[in-house]
């Protein structure tokens, strides 16, 4: 089937601000988003440009608003959208080009809940213990891909440049109830700042978005608790 | 033009590089090159496992790990790596676990274990239990939790930085690195003492495959052109269950978990020819089981793809252990595996080939082992070799933490020992000139059709079944399509986040890799693991239990033999 793609395209180097522009490809419904880009790209337009690596939804990539949606280009089939689908890239990054937008903003939040383990206790011989009870109270934010998809569907980071955002509350998730951490206490201070937590207003919008369908917004009511819970 | 200088540099910030960069942290001061963020690097698509003879769920040893790892690479395995790879596995995996890595657990709190191919107790007497895992999702674990550990040490990350050229001293010692920073085009020149190619694979090379789209092989092939011999690039794996035409990946933990591979007729086909194993024989065997299945006519509705049946699995454990693969059946191809089967085909994964190096991660460069100071390479890139003809499942994450492990050690001893050596004069020439020839044209040949054609090609004369005419009719392929390559054009002619002119950057190392690989594999007439010749049915290990090379000259390209190293398992028949 032959169908129209919308891209908002922006070229620093030529344009003063960015515009739309649009694509007739032939299409098989199950074909990906990300197989349409590459269509363009290979075929019609090679200055088209969009961030992408696995083609099958683990990397985090190509993230981008699709039909208004935050999606990965290579998690939504062409039959999923209609004959006319509008491609736009993240909103409250700056764009670099196209549909690439620029990352550094996102992994500064990331970095600054200390997303690794804190354990200092020397380790025995073996792993340490952990029961699968205690591995699945942070299952689920273990999945996290780091595609911005969730903080950049959130009304307060588009308004708000201090908010961490829902990405990087997931990460502190993962560690804040992992038996095996020992800082969970820092991180809550850390989020328990005016960038922190507080700034949700519980919109599910990241929700939505996650590609790995996490569960965004329990994760960040969890630590809301947890700080409640510490405070009293 | 910037100019660096760092103790080490580390290109490819996979589970090889980071391991290897971790080791130097805070004791160095190391680069680690990256065309991607660092997360997004393809060890975050491994599914599985990683194997370890820990022997939490029931008896095993790092020697039976060994013997299997030997066996399965169909005895083309260099056996002190074997050794070091099946040992260390115990430590490195419970050093993943110190540094963070959430495995699944057993009921007592330990890491979890499962079965995978190939993979047995006391020397193939059935399978074993040795894969650690999380879900099906071990590699982005992996992946993870050491990107987790490069933040917490303060790793120097290059990040969307472009490996463009390897640098060398006129002596032929490893200087440094020219990469070209995407985002804003501009070229850096790394000078380093040490530097490591840890870039990963290339099943790109190949149309149907479960590899990333930045699966292009491009440290193998820049330190090809430097006359770096290419290590058995013949033995390229196709793993038995990709999703049909699209070539995404279905683990063998789906068989490791009790999974079935069906033909159109419905038989559970790989009982008739691995009798002990079954759906657990080793991939380049089940590749070629389906293989025949499909020439033969069983195929489902004639067609050529098969059918992995998991319907029999309790919901639950579907949910619980392959939750990620059978939302790929769902979201790519609309199928429920719970209640129906999921079209698959052999699909292009895994490189056994690559830089040659010994167990220290150093590069070397021929059949006498000569060590190229200051040039290391782990992981894909490299071939150490452990695979030999063929990778068990699970072994490659093994190899990378092991060895990216070691590679970094060593490299920590090195920079401590030598001094910087002078650049060459006008570093960055060559990766300017390359550059400046791509972006040359106004019109010309179309990158795209020069890529497919060479997928199709390869695809079709080079995968699991190949003989002389085929393989041939490849070598004339590729050669035309490198010409067509030379004078190839693109659209993009800015500065800022170019990736059609890393698109092109790319097809250039692809068609190297793709021409060694059909190089290695018309010069071995015979067939051992995932090197299957129609035309040579038979192993032959009076003149093939050896390692090719393949080098780049001047006036085309040079084959050589190296020695495989034997310690303890003398070569026998492969059976299962
Ligand atoms: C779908 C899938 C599932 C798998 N499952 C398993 C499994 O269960 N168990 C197992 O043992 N193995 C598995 N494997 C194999 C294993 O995952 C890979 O072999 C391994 O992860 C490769 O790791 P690496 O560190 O060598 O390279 P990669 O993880 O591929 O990383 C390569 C790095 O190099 C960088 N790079 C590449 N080119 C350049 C350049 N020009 N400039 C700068 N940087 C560059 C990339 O950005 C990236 O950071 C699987 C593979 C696939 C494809
Ligand atoms: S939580 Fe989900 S949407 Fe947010 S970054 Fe992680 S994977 Fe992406
Ligand atoms: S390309 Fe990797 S998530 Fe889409």
């Amino acid at each position: 089937m032959e169908v129209t793609l919308r891209i908002k395209r922006y070229n620093p180097d030529q344009d003063v601000k960015p515009a739309f522009k649009e694509y007739k490809v032939e299409v098989e419904g199950t074909d990906r988003v990300l197989d349409a880009l590459n269509q363009i790209k290979w075929y019609q337009d090679g200055t088209l440009t969009y961030r992408r690596s696995c083609a099958h939804g683990v990397c985090g990539s190509d993230a981008m608003r699709i039909n208004g949606r935050n999606r990965l280009a290579c998690k939504i089939l062409m039959q999923e959208l209609g004959k006319k689908v509008t491609l736009e890239p993240l909103i409250g990054f700056t764009v670099v080009k196209d549909l690439v937008v620029d990352m550094d903003k996102f992994f500064d939040s990331y970095k600054s809940v200390k997303p690794y383990l804190i354990a200092d206790d020397p380790v025995g011989v073996g792993e340490r213990r952990q029961s699968p009870e205690q591995r699945e109270a942070f299952e689920d934010t273990t999945k996290c891909i780091l595609c911005a998809a969730c903080t950049t569907a959130c009304p307060v980071t588009w308004t708000s440049d201090e908010f961490v955002g829902p990405a990087a509350i997931v990460n502190a998730h993962r560690f804040i109830f992992d038996s095996r951490d020992q800082a969970a206490g820092e991180r809550l201070r850390i989020l328990n700042t005016r960038s922190g937590v507080w700034r949700c207003r519980t919109i599910f919008n990241c929700t939505d978005a996650c590609p790995r369908g996490i569960e965004v917004t329990r994760a960040i009511e969890q630590v809301k608790r947890a700080l409640l819970f510490e405070q009293a | 033009m910037a100019y660096h200088r760092y103790d080490a540099v580390v290109v490819g910030a996979g589970g090889a590089g980071l391991m290897a960069a971790i080791q130097m942290a805070g004791k160095a001061n190391v680069a680690v090159v990256s065309k991607l963020y660092p997360p997004r690097s393809h060890t975050g698509a491994a599914q599985g496992g990683i194997s370890a003879a820990l022997g939490n769920v029931e008896e095993d040893h790092p020697q039976w790990h060994m013997f299997d790892t030997v066996k399965g690479g169909d005895y083309l395995v260099d056996q002190d790596a074997a050794s070091v790879l099946a040992h260390e596995a115990i430590d490195a995996v419970l050093e993943l676990e110190h540094m963070g890595l959430p495995f699944n657990r057993t009921p007592d709190g330990r890491i979890d274990q499962r079965r995978f191919g190939g993979h047995t107790r006391n020397y193939g007497e059935g399978p074993v239990r040795r894969a650690c895992y999380a879900a099906d999702r071990t590699g982005h674990m992996i992946i993870q939790t050491l990107y987790q550990q490069g933040i917490k040490h303060q790793l120097n990350f290059f990040d969307e930085h472009h490996l463009l050229d390897i640098l060398f001293t006129d002596d032929g010692e490893c200087c440094g690195v020219v990469t070209l920073e995407i985002k804003t085009g501009e070229i850096h020149v790394i000078h380093a003492k040490a530097v490591l190619i840890a870039t990963g694979g290339f099943g790109r090379v190949f149309k149907v495959t479960s590899n990333a789209m930045a699966g292009t092989g491009d440290g193998v092939a820049l330190a090809y052109r430097h006359g770096v011999p290419l290590m058995d690039m013949e033995f390229y794996q196709f793993h038995p269950t990709g999703i049909y035409k699209l070539g995404i990946l279905l683990s063998e933990a789906a068989r490791g978990e009790g999974g079935i591979v069906r033909n159109g007729e419905g038989e559970a086909f790989a009982a008739r020819y691995a009798p002990t194993l079954k759906d657990l024989a080793p991939r380049d065997m089940m590749s070629r089981f389906i293989h025949q299945e499909i020439r033969e006519g069983r195929g489902v509705d004639g067609k050529d793809y098969v059918l992995l049946d998991l319907t029999h699995l309790p919901p639950e454990l579907i949910d619980a252990k392959l939750p990620d693969i059978t939302d790929f059946a769902r979201t790519y191809l609309g199928v429920e595996p719970k209640t129906e089967g999921v079209p698959i085909q052999p699909t292009a994964h895994y490189a056994m080939g690559g830089l040659p190096t010994d167990i220290e991660g150093r590069v070397i460069r021929d059949r006498n082992a000569t060590v190229i100071p200051g040039f290391y390479s782990a992981g894909e890139s490299a071939c150490v070799s452990v695979h030999g003809a063929n990778r068990l499942g699970t072994n490659s994450l093994v190899d990378l933490v092991v060895f990216g492990r070691r590679a970094g050690k060593h490299m920590l001893r090195h920079i401590q020992d030598v001094q910087f050596r002078p650049l060459p004069e006008d570093p960055e020439f060559t990766a300017r000139a390359e550059l400046a020839n791509l972006l040359s044209r106004k019109s010309g040949e179309r990158a795209a059709d020069i890529r497919s054609a060479m997928q199709e090609v390869m695809m079709d004369k080079v995968s699991v079944v190949r003989d002389e005419p085929g393989l041939v009719e490849a070598q004339r392929s590729v050669r035309e399509l490198r010409q067509a390559y030379a004078s190839v054009a693109i659209q993009d002619h800015g500065t800022t986040y170019n990736t059609e002119l890393l698109e092109a950057h790319e097809l250039g190392c692809m068609l190297d890799c793709a021409e060694s690989i059909v190089a290695g594999a018309l010069a071995r007439t015979e067939s051992r693991g995932a090197h299957f010749r129609s035309d040579y049915e038979k192993r032959d290990d009076k003149n093939w239990l050896a390692h090719t090379l393949v080098y780049k000259t001047s006036g085309g390209l040079d084959i050589d033999k190296k020695p495989v190293t034997i310690t303890e398992f003398e070569p026998k028949e492969r059976k299962y």
